[in-house]
């Protein structure tokens, strides 16, 4: 095998390589949506935040505009506080809502952003005051008993 | 050229897992002249070679190399020496995965800068003082035992070394080639004037082109003498070894307990 | 009985002596190649000729591999998922598993018994036919000159073929998944990238198979420079290559995960 050959050949193993990591890349991670570009960092504290975890989801209209950054307990008011890296290029209104939403029945919860009306837009490392904790299926299924329980009262 | 014999070995013993491999040996190899060490298989001829290389280091006692003393050197130095030694490897250890050309060519190219039209001209010269110039473009596979030592002997005297060890040169070769290995042994010997060493237990071959030769047993020097005196000598180890008797000094039982008590033993118990 | 007892201790003393001091050579030894390392970049031929040997001919193995694993994984996820009614998850579940696992360790575990087993060969057969030796009566020093090129290519190869391995493998997915089965083919992909983060699962990823790369060609060119210079020797140095450098992956990538993906 000659040197030329020998050249060639190992070039083209080593570009196919790196463009099978570029496809990795682009294609199946999301290196091109939200690890490029600037963040700024909004702070929201919630009651519950059921099984939210770092590097979830936040989304506006079911679209991926950040990610948590960090979960923490406030030890003096007993709340979590969920610090979220959103993309410099989405300014939301003072009086949006944060909610914990779950994706399906069992998947994965992200952080929904309902957008208001307010003209001014949050500054960076500002705190969403209105938030709506996770629902804890739990409590929704002691909830439902419980009302059927009362139901069942009533027409006796 | 100074005086000094080109190899001298005092008082070398070496030992190997605490087993002496090497006792009390005393040699000379001076410059110009072709030695041979000679002795049975295990003896610690090979040994003794790889201790002139510097590849394994004496337990006592020295080996001195154009004036250094071989184990002291610092690793840049001992290489420095190779380049100066040559050595041809029993099976001819030529690099599996380079053509002929390329494994003549090798030491050049890993230590000098020469162009590459040069080494062209230098490799050329050097197969064809082997007779194998036509076979530059095979692959080691390719050759026959005896173009493979050829091609390896070539490769050995690329950089003109001051001294060539041979290491069981005519093994497993038919007796034309013998002939021929052994007539290049010495024509390169006269022709680069340097010295020579052939380790060796083929005692007919070695002793016609010879200069000088010791005999080895169990790790010691036993004798020493030109071949004539090598030919004559009465002592009954050289003689069992040069004329091939079978039982002598060196029995041919491996040792074991007597062979009666060995078979009526078995009764007994 | 008190003899046997100190005998078969002795023996299981010696055994596991002779461990670590084997243990401690091939540290030793790898420092080496690191120190050596020099000829392998300076003459970036030498590297290259490997490369070609232990990455280029490993393509077809990999590729193919791949293909099926990832195959393979589209049925198996699919079937699981669908009794969920979350069958658009598969992109997620087939990226997932391949990145993070599947690409870097069975990639290594084929690298390991393709090209670690012929290294320990090549090498073993270079010392026991003496070129080692004559090499260095040369004054080259077969470490720089046979070994680091060597080990730099397996380290270089190594996370290529796993990046390869699992590119095949969603292909692989995507082929039964979306062109077989009929999972929504937009789904599939926006799914598989809302969760398949960059850093957290392809570099952590590639790390793996960096590591997996050095353990492999670490293991594959000690065994054929301590293999003894027989034919058995040789054999023996290349089973014990692939079992060596299996055992290493498979408890690399344990510690590597957890370590990596301990908060997720």
């Amino acid at each position: 095998m000659n040197r030329m050959t020998l050249d060639l050949w190992v070039g083209v193993f080593v570009a196919i390589g790196l463009g099978a990591l570029l496809f990795l890349g682009l294609k199946v991670g999301n290196l091109a949506t939200t690890s490029t570009g600037e963040t700024y960092v909004l702070k929201a504290n919630f009651d519950n935040i059921g099984g939210l975890k770092v590097r979830a989801p936040v989304k506006s209209a079911g679209v991926v505009v950040g990610r948590v950054g960090d979960i923490r307990l406030d030890a003096e008011r007993y709340e979590a506080v969920v610090t979220m890296n959103i993309g410099s290029q989405y300014k939301f209104p003072r009086d949006t809502f944060a909610k914990i939403r779950t994706s399906g029945l069992l998947g994965e919860q992200y952080i929904g952003l309902a957008v208001g009306g307010d003209i001014e837009v949050f500054k960076p490392g500002d705190a969403i005051k209105k938030t709506e904790s996770a629902m804890v299926l739990e409590d929704l299924v002691g909830q439902f008993l419980f009302d059927k329980a009362a139901e069942g009262n009533d027409k006796k | 050229m100074s005086n000094e014999p080109l190899v001298k070995i005092s008082d070398l013993n070496f030992t190997y897992d605490r087993r002496p491999v090497l006792t009390g040996i005393n040699m000379t190899i001076p410059r110009g002249k072709v030695v041979a060490i000679m002795g049975q298989s295990g003896c610690g001829k090979t040994t003794t070679l790889r201790l002139i290389g510097g590849q394994l280091r004496p337990t006592q006692g020295e080996v001195r190399f154009n004036g250094q003393i071989v184990h002291e050197l610092d690793a840049d130095a001992l290489y420095q020496a190779r380049r100066r030694m040559g050595m041809l490897f029993q099976f001819g250890a030529l690099f599996t995965d380079m053509s002929v050309f390329d494994n003549v060519a090798f030491q050049m190219r890993e230590h000098t800068n020469l162009p590459e039209e040069m080494i062209r001209d230098l490799v050329l010269l050097k197969l064809n003082a082997v007779g194998l110039r036509g076979a530059r473009n095979l692959m080691p596979s390719e050759l026959s035992g005896g173009m493979a030592r050829r091609v390896a002997l070539a490769r050995a005297i690329t950089l003109d070394p001051l001294l060539m060890m041979y290491d069981e040169p005519f093994t497993g070769l038919d007796p034309i080639t013998m002939g021929v290995i052994g007539k290049l042994i010495r024509q390169l010997n006269d022709a680069l004037g340097g010295s020579s060493i052939i380790v060796t237990h083929d005692v007919q071959e070695s002793l016609q082109i010879v200069d000088y030769v010791y005999f080895m047993a169990d790790g010691k020097v036993v004798a020493e003498g030109t071949p004539d005196e090598i030919r004559a000598s009465d002592k009954a180890y050289v003689h069992q070894f040069v004329w091939g008797e079978m039982d002598g000094p060196v029995p041919f039982q491996y040792p074991s307990e007597p062979y009666r008590q060995q078979i009526f033993g078995m009764a007994h118990a | 009985m008190l003899e046997q007892t100190a005998t078969l201790l002795r023996g299981l003393g010696r055994r596991v002596t002779g461990r670590i001091w084997r243990l401690g050579f091939a540290s030793r030894f790898l420092l080496a190649t690191l120190l050596y390392s020099g000829t392998s970049f300076r003459r970036f031929f030498l590297t290259i000729r490997e490369i070609y040997f232990t990455g280029v001919l490993s393509l077809i193995i990999i590729l193919v591999s791949g293909l099926f694993v990832g195959m393979v994984l589209g049925l198996q996820g699919y079937d699981t998922l669908q009794r969920y009614g979350s069958s658009e998850a598969l992109g997620i579940l087939v990226a997932l598993s391949l990145v993070r696992e599947l690409g870097p360790v069975v990639a290594a575990l084929l690298f390991a018994s393709r090209a670690g087993s012929a290294i320990t060969a090549e090498i073993g057969l270079m010392k026991a036919t003496e070129q080692l030796s004559a090499m260095e009566m040369m004054a080259v020093n077969p470490i720089a000159r046979v070994v680091a090129p060597r080990f730099w290519a397996g380290v270089i190869s190594m996370p290529l073929l796993a990046a390869l391995f699992s590119a095949m493998g969603i292909f692989g997915g995507y082929l039964v998944g979306v062109v077989l089965i009929g999972v929504d083919e937009g789904s599939f992909w926006s799914q598989m990238q809302a969760s398949v983060d960059f850093r957290e699962d392809i570099v952590n990823g590639v790390i793996k198979s960096v590591v997996f790369g050095i353990l492999v060609t670490w293991i594959a060119v000690f065994e054929g420079y301590d293999s003894e210079p027989t034919a058995e020797g040789v054999s023996g140095a290349t089973t014990r290559t692939v079992v060596t450098s299996s055992l290493a992956i498979l408890a690399a990538d344990f510690v590597l995960t957890a370590f990596m993906f301990r908060g997720v």
